[in-house]
Formats: C-alpha cells, structure tokens, sequence
C-alpha cells in the first residue's frame, strides 16, 4: 500500500473514531439516561477489554490454542498478579513482556 | 517545602499534568511499541503519526499495524477499527450525564481525547464533582501529548531494531487490556462478566464469527453483567 492510500486510510478510521466518541456527548448530555441503561453501561468497559482479551490469548490463527506452549495464556498469570497486587498498568504491561521474552528466550518453542 | 500537597494552591494545568501521570507512565511505552509496529508495517513517520494525532485509540491503532501489516484492504482496516472503538460510544454514553453544563464545541474537544484511559479516570472522578474544564482539558492533552511523544520515539526505534518478538513487545495489548480490566474489578459480578463475555467472544471466533465477535460478545455480556447484578442482591441504589 503506497503511503496516499495509508494516510486516507487513516482519515476514514479517524472519521469512524470519532463519531462514537462524539455522539453521545452531543444527543445526550441533556437528558437523564434510564436506570437500565446505567447499569448496562457499567459493565461495558470490563466486557469489551475481555472479548479483546481472551481470543488473543486462547486463540491462535482462529483455532484454540490452549497448550503450555502459549507463551501469551503463561505470561497472563504473572500479568493478572501484579495488575491485582500492585494496581499498576505500567507494572503490570512492564511484567507481562518481560516474561514473555523470556520465555521465548529459555523455553524450547 | 513543608505544607501538604492539598494546601498548595495549584493551577489547574499543574493539577492536570499531575493526574494523567499514571497514564503517561502507560501510553509512552505503549505509544512507543506502536511506532515500532507501524514501522515494521510499512507506514512512513509521517503516517504514524498521523494515526496517533487523528485516530488516537491504542488498541485499535495497533490492531491496524498488524493488518496494514498483513496487506489488508482499506475497507477491512476502518471497518474493523470502527467495530475495535465502537466501546467509544458507550464510555461517552456512561460520561455524558456528568457534562450537561459544557457547550456543543467543548464536548466536541472532549469527546476527540476520550480513551479507556482517560474515561477510568474521569468515571472515577465526575460523580464527586467535575473539575475545572481547564484542568479535564489539561488531563486529556497530557495523555494525548505523551502518546504522540510515545508514538515518535517507536517510529525512530522501528528503523533501528529488527524484529519486536524477542523483546515481547507484540504481549504490550493483552498485558494493557488484563491491567485494564483488573483495575476497573470492583466487585464479584464484574469478575462473572469478563470470564463470561472472554469465553463467548473466543467461542464465536473459533465459530468463525470474525471482526464482529468482540462486539457481539460485549453486547450479550454486559447484559448478562445486568442480570447478575439483579440476581446477586439489588444494587445499591
């Protein structure tokens, strides 16, 4: 892809972006939102990072991937931990790529 | 300087800078691992950080790295980072409310810096009372200000190293999303939600239910999220 194409690429993913991001602020800040909603909205956070979360960890190629060969699933353990421990999502993001290179350094994959 | 930290009256871009602190120490690494893959992705400096300037959702920018990557088409890339930041709409849903009193090109100006990052912040923050609007803009073009630095410094790094798997860097988006979901667990059901809507997205891609898993998994699990909660106890009112 040529460098035109990539940037009006981005263009059209800043356009898709932003709109989402807009909208609500415009057609409902004025307005109370009903309880169901709420509560609905409260779990969407968690839910989304975990529909992204899960298949890169368990999933490989579109197929499941679940063997002590993972070096992602393994990596997660230690991740999740210090993420608990320390609340920390430099630590943690700090803790989770170490681990992974060195697993891809000692482990015979 | 003897007097505590709540005496000194700070200015608002002072106290701003000091609250996005803990997002900066996470988008400059991060920002940094995106340049390197957008590199390797074949995209010029300038593109790179065009993507961060214009588009500015982390996932989704590096998500797009491993398409432009792997020569995806154009429609596939928007089409698939409009799904990836679909959550946008939600999160301004959740911090709308909180905003009643700003005008339409302030909430614009809002609403274009509004990440996962900044949202956890602002959600944890609003319900107490809304800042200044100068000190949520000063948390808001910190963040930003740090991920395009981020974004630079990895677009210099991408022309010097070779390959970003012995360094574990391609890990740097699961590591990100298990911090994320782990520090915003408040409470058991939260934990139900993401095991449940993780299971289910990974069952509907391995069904071959690709680009469209994340949102149709989000969706059904944070309706689930609802019944939990109604079923556990009634929530606190």
């Amino acid at each position: 892809m040529d460098q035109r194409t990539i940037f009006l690429t981005i263009l059209g993913m800043a356009a898709v972006t932003y709109l989402p991001r807009l909208l609500p602020t415009w057609l409902l800040s004025s307005r109370e939102l009903p309880r169901w909603l709420v509560l609905w909205l409260r779990h969407v956070p968690v839910a989304v990072l975990a529909a992204m979360l899960f298949p890169a960890i368990m999933t490989q190629h579109g197929r499941l991937h679940l063997g002590l060969d993972n070096v992602f699933l393994l990596a997660s353990i230690p991740t999740v931990l210090v993420a608990w421990r320390t609340r920390s999502l430099f630590g943690s993001v700090i803790t989770g790529i170490i681990v992974v290179a060195l697993a891809r350094l000692v482990l015979p994959l | 300087m003897t007097s505590s930290p709540e005496a000194v009256v700070r200015s608002p871009w002072v106290s701003g800078l000091i609250k996005a602190t803990p997002i900066v120490l996470g988008y400059i690494p991060i920002g940094l691992t995106f340049g390197v893959l957008a590199q390797k992705a074949g995209l010029s400096t300038f593109n790179t950080l065009m993507m961060s300037l214009l588009v500015y959702a982390g996932s989704s920018q590096l998500v797009a790295a491993g398409l432009f990557a792997a020569g995806a088409p154009t429609a596939s890339i928007i089409l698939t980072t409009f799904v990836v930041n679909l959550r946008h709409l939600l999160l301004s849903a959740a911090i709308a409310p909180f905003l009643k009193r700003w005008g339409k090109g302030e909430l614009a100006a809002f609403a274009y810096q509004l990440t996962d990052e900044t949202f956890a912040l602002h959600a944890a923050e609003f319900p107490a009372g809304v800042p200044s609007k100068t000190e949520v803009f000063a948390i808001n073009a910190t963040a930003q200000a740090s991920w395009l630095v981020g974004t630079a410094l990895g677009a210099g790094l991408g022309q010097v190293i070779a390959e970003v798997e012995p360094f574990g860097l391609d890990y740097v988006l699961p590591a990100l999303f298990i911090a994320l979901i782990v520090l915003q667990i408040e409470k058991r059901t939260q934990i139900g939600v993401a095991l449940l809507t993780g299971a289910l997205s990974v069952v509907l891609l391995v069904l071959g239910v690709e680009q469209w898993h994340v949102i149709i998994a989000t969706v059904i699990g944070a309706t689930l999220g609802v019944f939990l909660d109604l079923w556990t106890n009634a929530p606190s009112s």
